[in-house]
């Protein structure tokens, strides 16, 4: 084998041959992923922070290291559209946005879930315009969480390549076929550098089974007809068959994330829709989702040093939504802070989307936590220690007096 | 002629061609139908015509994506749909990218010996609003793409037919819709000349083999152009020109007739454009080198009641400008300026 490839004058093995650590960014790892996961069709166009994956993405094909068709389109609804037909046919297919991009091509994101087309996409999650912000905010992929998309924030690149894994394996199993969009911060998860385990083709193929549409297939020997005009004969059937599939996924989640571990060596049993930080014996807990962990983390073990029993939970899966998974977990504290990197002008309590999703999920509780929202971070702002520090202050006060008030604060805004 | 990029990629791309076989005459059209009974077209329909032509043509081993307009609505009611072939629904501005998925898709998985390699057809069709208004953007990037097997069909009835009849950018100048009736401050709402789309698309698009206009009134040329553009390599585009008698508001029963009278009077001109060359067809070619006179188009505005409105001087208007496609455009029907020269001559 070794005596062939020099032969050949080329190395016996290309970095895919084995699992090997790389110090990369997010966005380079999804690209790793794609790549190992063989996908056929990627659609790619321009717009800050998501597309860096797209340029390793071209990069790999240049080099010979990855075959597909990589079309580039003329506008993010095609880029949309073009994956949703080659999906149809039977390819594997990536794409992703961010920010107005991502809301470019809204007609083409709220097709895709009702058509049961199992895309897997990566969000670089940015500010809408206008005014123009580069940074993170989550109200692009925010924007389709009733459509049917499944959403998943991630926090670091070994979580994101790892992720993208996952997405194909559930997206694609039958009982699910309902598209993923991988949500990633903005700079904070693209553009950073990680240490990252990239796992070996073999492993790969060993973990994520080809993606088959079966009788569902578009192609001259399964003449079907896709997307006929229904109306309210049967509309309301398919609505409901998404929304079993979608409560299915959380099962077939779980599946994934034990095969993983078997097939990988990572275990994320244990974090599997929300992850945990110094809960155990915490009397407070802030909650958010993506890289806010970072400055939460770092927060919790600072304020843990002074003897406060804090702790931080991350919400990972945004749909389908932890419901009981929250509940069991957040029903032990007595208050809880909610940050949300976006806004929803108007909504229950003023509140950001996150607090208000989580709030309605712990109605039913007897014993129900304190709530406060956050809203912080917005178009990338830096969320500081202070910052959370003084969160963590008002959820003390609102523990004092037995009483969230206001509910909502906007947190690092200049007056 | 434009050298292919790598000589694999040209290779890959006509092995999943079908082969040219032309239709003769009426007795070589192929009697299986892939466009049958389920649709709930109106009577007259000319769109529809267009559909059973251009999926005869192309035959079984074809994928067809329709974009949102009525061939979508009418044509495809949950359990009765009229389609033989695979069918599926792409958005109202999606013809060009649903025909470049659909082929990328195919062409990945072919290269990668996921499927068996073979000749699948690729249309997508969309209306003159999916086509020359939404859609436009996309379907020039998919005429881009040499290295994909795609037929975008343009079927023209002028106006948005299924949504209650509003002015599209190809709804002829003048004509009365619900979003430009004829009133009593204005007479004519509509002040826009039709677009002129495989001109535009045949000039701006240097690597496109294959363009052509079509007619339901001259089936046999619409079918052998369906299958020239099917097997000539890389994307291709048809526009079609469609009576439709709700729109147009006239008896169903002239349906071939208007259309035929579309291309007499020179308002429409039947031509293709195969390898980067000019071809006039039937009437439109006795026209243009001078064997038949060209009807008043008179004849054709006064036969629908979306003209009824019309005075002299509109009738006078519309004259004038179909006049001065034949006798001041460069190509006649085709490229709307002259050199400078030429028209200072004139």
């Amino acid at each position: 084998m070794a005596a062939k490839a020099e032969i050949a004058g080329q190395a016996a093995k290309t970095p895919t041959d084995i699992e090997h650590e790389e110090l990369i960014s997010g966005s380079e790892a999804i690209a790793h992923a794609v790549s190992l996961a063989d996908v056929d069709v990627i659609t790619a166009y321009p717009i800050r922070p998501y597309d860096t994956v797209m340029q390793y993405v071209a990069k790999m094909i240049a080099n010979g290291d990855f075959d597909c068709e990589f079309i580039v389109a003329e506008s993010e609804h095609s880029q949309f559209e073009i994956v949703k037909h080659a999906s149809a046919v039977g390819a594997r297919v990536f794409c992703g946005s961010s920010g107005v991009g991502w809301m470019y091509a809204f007609e083409a994101l709220t097709v895709t879930p009702a058509l049961r087309i199992p895309m897997v996409a990566m969000v670089g999650n940015r500010a809408l315009d206008d005014p123009g912000a580069f940074g993170v905010e989550h109200n692009d992929a925010l924007a389709v969480r009733d459509l049917g998309w499944m959403l998943i924030w991630v926090d670091n690149a070994q979580e994101a390549l790892d992720t993208a894994l996952i997405a194909y394996r559930v997206a694609e199993n039958r009982k699910v076929f309902l598209p993923c969009a991988i949500c990633t911060d903005g700079a904070f998860l693209t553009h950073s550098q990680y240490s990252v385990k990239v796992p070996s083709k073999a492993q790969v193929d060993r973990f994520l089974p080809p993606y088959k549409r079966d009788d569902l297939l578009l192609h001259p020997d399964n003449p079907i007809t896709i997307a006929p005009q229904v109306n309210e004969d049967w509309v309301m059937e398919i609505r409901k068959q998404n929304d079993e599939a979608m409560k299915r996924a959380k099962g077939v989640i779980a599946e994934a994330y034990r095969e993983f571990k078997e097939v990988f060596g990572r275990d994320y049993t244990n974090s599997m829709f929300i992850e945990e930080y110094m809960t155990d014996d915490a009397e407070i807990v802030l909650l958010g989702m993506g890289t806010i962990s970072m400055p939460a983390r770092v927060t919790v073990r600072k304020l843990r040093e002074q003897g406060k029993k804090i702790g931080f939970v991350r919400l990972k899966w945004l749909r389908p939504f932890p419901t009981e998974e929250l509940r069991k977990s957040l029903a032990r504290f007595k208050a809880v802070g909610v940050i949300d990197r976006d806004y929803s002008f108007g909504s229950p309590s003023d509140g950001g989307v996150v607090f208000n999703e989580v709030r309605a999920a712990l109605y039913p509780l007897a014993k129900r936590p304190l709530m406060s929202g956050f809203i912080a971070g917005l178009g990338g702002r830096e969320v500081t220690i202070e910052n959370i520090t003084q969160m963590v202050e008002m959820l003390e006060k609102s523990v004092q007096i037995g009483k969230a008030e206001p509910e909502t604060h906007w947190i690092g805004v200049r007056e | 002629m434009p050298e292919p990029i790598t000589k694999d990629e040209v290779a890959e791309v006509r092995e999943t061609l079908q082969k040219f076989v032309p239709i003769k005459g009426v007795r070589q059209v192929p009697l299986e139908e892939f466009f049958t009974s389920g649709h709930r077209t109106c009577q007259g329909c000319e769109s529809s015509v267009i559909m059973k032509l251009m999926v005869k043509a192309a035959g079984a081993r074809t994928i067809v994506l329709g974009s949102t307009g009525c061939m979508y609505v009418a044509n495809t009611t949950y359990y009765s749909t009229s389609w033989v072939t695979p069918w599926m629904h792409t958005q109202l501005g999606s013809a060009g990218s649903a025909a470049m998925g659909t082929a990328a898709g195919l062409k990945a998985l072919m290269r990668k010996g996921k499927i068996k390699k073979e000749p699948i057809n690729v249309i997508a069709f969309c209306g003159d609003g999916g086509g020359a208004d939404m859609g436009l953007s996309a379907i020039s990037a998919a005429l881009t793409h040499r290295d994909y097997n795609l037929l975008i069909l343009l079927y023209d009835n002028e106006s948005y037919a299924n949504t209650d009849i509003q002015v599209s950018s190809l709804s002829p100048w003048g004509a009365c819709t619900s979003f430009s009736p004829s009133g009593k401050a204005k007479r004519i709402m509509h002040n826009r000349w039709k677009k002129n789309v495989v001109g535009m698309l045949a000039a701006g698009h240097t690597e496109c083999k294959y363009l052509a206009t079509g007619n339901a009134s001259d089936a046999i040329d619409l079918m052998n152009k369906v299958r020239k553009a099917l097997s000539i390599g890389g994307p291709t585009f048809i526009h079609t020109l469609d009576p439709c008698t709700k729109g147009w508001d006239y008896d169903p029963m002239f349906s071939h007739e208007l259309g035929k009278l579309a291309i007499e009077t020179g308002i429409w001109v039947q031509y293709e454009v195969e390898n980067h060359k000019l071809r006039m067809n039937g009437i439109s070619k006795n026209i243009a080198e001078g064997r038949t006179p060209r009807k008043p188009v008179k004849e054709y505005l006064l036969k629908q009641g979306r003209f009824n409105h019309f005075i002299d001087e509109d009738f006078a208007y519309f004259q004038k400008k179909v006049d001065e496609q034949w006798e001041q455009w460069w190509l006649p029907g085709v490229i709307p300026f002259a050199k400078e020269t030429e028209a200072v001559k004139k």
